[in-house]
Order: C-alpha cells, then structure tokens, then sequence
C-alpha cells in the first residue's frame, strides 16, 4: 500500500511483514523509531509470533539474535554508530557462525567528537566483517532491500547488514510503497535453517579451529560473497516478479551508458546526485552516476562493466579512511585495474554536511576543467583549518607533571 | 517543485506541521518529502523542517536553501534566525504573531506591503481556543493553505485528522479552519497584512 509515511516506519513494518520470529533491540539515534516502531506492532499483536527483547547494551542486542538465530529462529535488529561499535565483537561471530540475520544500520558518524549526524563510518568500519553490506537509495528500497535480505541471508547462511542514511531517510516522511503480507509471503518461505541448535541433535558450532583449517574457513565463508553476486541480482528479479517494482541489484546505473564522467556514490546522496546529472545532460554534458547498492559482496565486474567507457569515474566518499582516502575509492580502483579509466576520491557530507546541488555542481564543473585533484574534500572550510593548524602550531607542548606518590 | 520551510522552537510541532503539509499533497495525488534539520533538538531551541510539493517524484536530499514559502511558528526567532534566508523574490511568508509584521520590526525583503504574500495570524490564541494547548502547527497550515493555493484546506483538514487521531484532530482541524476563514476573508477584503 502506498504511504506517505517517515522512513524508519517503513523499515518497521516491513521488516514485521517478514516474520521475524525475534527480535532484539537497544535503542541509539538515529535507529530507535524503527525499533520502537517493532516494539509497539509486537506489542498490539500485529506481528504475532514474535519475541521482543529489549536488552541492556547493543553486544547484548547482537547476542541474542546470534543464539535464536542459532536454534533456526529468523532474527532481526538494527544499530547506528557507536552501538555497532559496541557490538562489533558479536557481529564477527554472527558472520563467522553463517546466521542468517538481518540488521539495519541507520548510518552515522562515529565520535571523537561526538556526531550524531549521517556519514557511513560506522559500516564502512565494519567493511570485514563477513556480513553483506546492502546501502538504500531511498526509503522505497530500504523496505525493499529488507525483503530481499531475509531471502539472500537465509539461502545462503549469511548475515545481511541493511544500510540506510540516518535521519536523511530514517527521519525522512515521503512516499513508500509497503510491501503487503500475503506478497511478502510468497516472496520470502517460512525460515529454513541448513544449522540449528537442537538439544535431541546436539552439534558444537564456533569451536576452536587452528591453523589446519581456519584458512578453509574463510575461503568457504569467502565463497559464499562469491555465490552472493549470483543470488542478489536473481533474488532482484523475483521480487520484481511479486512485487511489480524492481529489486535491489547489486549496482544502479543512471545515464551512464555513454558517459564519459561518471560519479559513484552509495546510499541517499544519489537521489540529489540524478537531479544533478539530469541538469547537465539538458547542457549536453555527458555525465552519469552509478549508485553501489551491494558494497559487500563488491560487484566489481558490474561495476567494470559499467564503468568501463568512461574517461574518469569521481568516488564519492561518504567516509574517510584517515591516511589512505576512502574505501570505496580502492575498491573502485580495483574494479578498473587495467583500464584507461581515471579514477578520483572525494571525500563528502562527514558528520551530516548536507551534500548540495551546488556543490555537486561546482565538483562537476572543477572535474571538466581539469582541476579536481585525485583526492579532495568537498566544501572543506579552508579558513576554519589554517587557523586550527596555526593554533596548533602555537601552542608548545606541556611538561608532564609528575604526581607525587 | 514548492519548497517550504518550517521555523520554530522544539516543542512546538515544526516536524509534524511538515509532515501534516506534506501528506496534504499526497492526499491530492501529488508527490511530498518532509524531513526535520537533523539536531540535538532541546525544547524551545530554534528548530526548522522543510517540505517539498512537486507533480513528479522528488529525488533531492539537500535542506530546502530558496523556500517558495516561509512558515514562521515562533515570532521571537524573527530576531534570532535568518528565517527569510534565499526565500523567493514572489516567496509567501506566514508568520505566528498577536502583531501585525510591522510591530514585527523584521520585515522580509520586499514584503511590507504586499498582503497578497505576507500574513500574520495569532496561530497560538487560536490554538489555545480550540485545543487548549499553545500549538500552532496546524492553525498555520490553514493560512497557509489559503495564502498560497498550494494545497487546498479540505487536505489539510484530512492531513490534520489523519496524522492527530480523535478529538485532538478534530480541534486542530478546527483551528486550521478558522485561520483559513480570516485569511480568505482578508484577501477578498483587500486590507492589511494581518489576519
């Protein structure tokens, strides 16, 4: 049914069309609507069947969907920021134990200092963990990708991570489509576990492995992102057999078929980013961009088939990795290895800086006249950073004090 | 595509005025986005929302920079914050206030004597009349809706009662439709900015 509803309802009642047999929740901005949203349909009995465990600490929400999850129970919960952080521990084990879990990440930044804003550090600190990494463009297709997730998750004994911008589309109310009952139904069969728990067939999971086998281990657990790039674009297709709109994919080109720059971004950036392009294809510019919509496994033959036309592909960077550039800008790289493609990072919208149309505009214009640099920063207050390091520069370093015993 | 922006102080309903005026439109068939500025919100600290209005599906994220229309919920952030900040040359402003925009001592650029894109109505008082409590969020979006035609008051009725069910709805409705009146009225009697 179409809605006009605030994104983290959408992603709530969707993902309670999935049957989530538990759920386990500890609350942190920008997630807590979409929780709070599963909490009261658990509690009016709309979504009957359910566990809700509202748990002290985010390790604590990651462990309880890690052992029902582990006795063949669908599972579900969603963090941001520094709560992913505090889970990460446990979000390794889901991935290392093959648990079929989904948990959106409502993106945030990560502190020192203390942000409360969007950017994708927090996932993208998360890049090695083993989950599936899905970014939504906008709230349709976060409600969608959760869909799609329990799918890919449960037929390949993997964990999926949904990521979505926060408060740029959590807190955002715009029109989605929510996906009905009986259409999730026929989409997505009761649980299927190839592992469980069962007390009359006992079995160890997560023992120790050494050095003869944890190679293995990974290669196998590495097989099965392999086996992903397969699933996602299939699973994509059936969805759009049900649900009569398109499914997820693993990428989102957009006019850039005979581009020749092209700009590739992940999550809610994209939406401005097409107003963008569509603004300077009216001049006859030859632009396009390339939405990531499965960052983990990375589609690079997608991409490089995408891609592979164009003269230069401009990374947008939604976080840094300080003494490097930005993640997505290696993988990118990596895509197109071998190909006359140029490949520049740009860093932008850290901390919930809005990403404008202007500044997108002058990113373009900077590229076209040859002076974007390979790496940079968009909108850096330049002023705001001499005058931090001259500061910086005047201030001597302080003689510890000794403490007397 | 009309772009809007909410002004007003936490507490007094920015976000759910931005997401009654966007369900509005959706309710007559056209495409919405309602989004807060994502803040440590406190109550009574300067907030905004935005809202856009377009006939075909709105993709941009960006804050709304060049409003067509101002909503002002707080008279006292005239003095505290850029509220007319890249509004439109033919921009609709509506401000809360017991005053006329003169009494206001800001006055948006180009506006003091063009009733046909200023309105001042006491949104609280009517408020506190029909709800009892001092929250002008839908009041505004009655006046709104008459100075600007964007969405009509029927919409914004239904809007109204959908998005605050019962009696509370039915107050606030009936507070929006009041504001409607005066406005309307207002503009057919050609006379001052204030409703």
């Amino acid at each position: 049914v179409r809605r006009q509803v605030e994104g983290s309802r959408a992603v709530a009642e969707t993902v309670a069309c999935c049957r989530p047999q538990v759920v386990s929740a500890y609350p942190i901005s920008p997630q807590t609507h979409i929780v709070e949203g599963l909490s009261r349909l658990v509690k009016s009995g709309e979504l009957a069947g359910c566990t809700y465990l509202n748990v002290e600490s985010e390790f604590a929400a990651m462990s309880v969907v890690i052992g029902a999850a582990a006795t063949g129970a669908r599972a579900y919960t969603a963090t941001a920021s520094q709560g992913l952080l505090y889970m990460t521990e446990a979000v390794f084990n889901a991935a290392g134990l093959g648990l079929p879990i989904v948990m959106t990440v409502a993106n945030r930044a990560i502190g020192a200092p203390i942000n409360i804003w969007n950017d994708h550090s927090d996932s993208m600190s998360q890049r090695d963990c083993g989950w599936l990494q899905l970014y939504a463009a906008d709230n349709q297709e976060a409600a969608d990708l959760h869909v799609q997730a329990f799918r890919v998750a449960e037929e390949l004994s993997l964990p999926v991570m949904v990521c979505m911008d926060g408060f740029v589309l959590t807190h955002a109310f715009e029109e989605v489509d929510i996906p009905d009952q009986d259409l999730v139904d026929r989409f997505l069969p009761a649980m299927r576990s190839r592992q469980v728990l069962d007390p009359d067939h006992p079995v160890t999971i997560g023992t120790m492995v050494g050095p003869e086998a944890f190679t293995e281990v990974r290669y196998l657990a590495h097989l099965r992102h392999q086996e992903a790039l397969r699933l996602i674009p299939e699973v994509a297709g059936e969805f759009l057999k049900v649900f009569g709109r398109p499914g997820a994919g693993l990428i989102r080109p957009y006019r850039c078929g005979d581009a020749s720059t092209v700009v590739v971004a992940m999550g809610s950036v994209l939406g401005t980013l097409g107003d963008v392009i569509d603004e300077r294809r009216e001049q006859g510019q030859a632009v396009g961009t390339l939405g990531i919509t499965s960052y983990r496994p990375f589609p690079a033959e997608a991409i490089r088939a995408a891609l592979g036309n164009a003269a230069r592909v401009i990374v947008l960077e939604r976080s840094l990795s300080l003494g490097s550039n930005g993640a997505v800008t290696t993988d990118v790289r990596g895509a197109l290895a071998g190909t006359s493609t140029e490949v520049v990072s740009v860093v932008a919208g850290l901390g919930g800086r809005p990403v404008t149309k202007v500044s997108l505009h002058g990113l373009l214009d900077r590229s076209a006249s040859g002076a974007l640099e390979t790496f940079s920063f968009l909108d850096l207050d330049q002023t705001a950073v001499d005058r931090e390091l001259a500061r910086y520069a005047d201030v001597a370093p302080r003689q510890t004090q000794e403490v007397s015993p | 595509v009309f772009q809007v922006r909410i002004h007003g102080r936490g507490g007094q309903g920015v976000v759910t005025a931005s997401e009654m005026l966007a369900l509005a439109a959706f309710l007559e068939g056209r495409h919405a986005q309602a989004f807060p500025s994502f803040g440590s919100e406190r109550t009574g600290a300067p907030v905004a929302s935005f809202v856009r209005i377009s006939d075909s599906p709105i993709r941009v994220r960006e804050p709304v920079m060049t409003p067509d229309a101002v909503i002002v919920q707080d008279v006292t952030l005239l003095h505290r914050v850029d509220v007319f900040a890249g509004l439109r040359p033919d921009g609709f402003v509506v401000i809360n206030s017991a005053h006329n925009i003169e009494w206001c001592d800001v006055c948006p650029p180009s506006r003091e004597d063009d009733p046909e894109h200023l309105v001042c109505v006491n949104a609280t008082e009517i408020a506190v009349r029909h709800i009892g409590r001092p929250v002008p969020s839908a009041a505004l979006l009655g006046a709104f809706a008459a100075l600007t035609d964007v969405v009509t008051i029927a919409s914004v009725i239904e809007a109204v009662q959908e998005r605050l069910p019962g009696k509370v709805g039915a107050d606030n409705a009936a507070a929006a439709t009041e504001t409607h009146q005066l406005v309307v009225a207002r503009a057919s009697s050609g006379d001052v900015s204030r409703a």
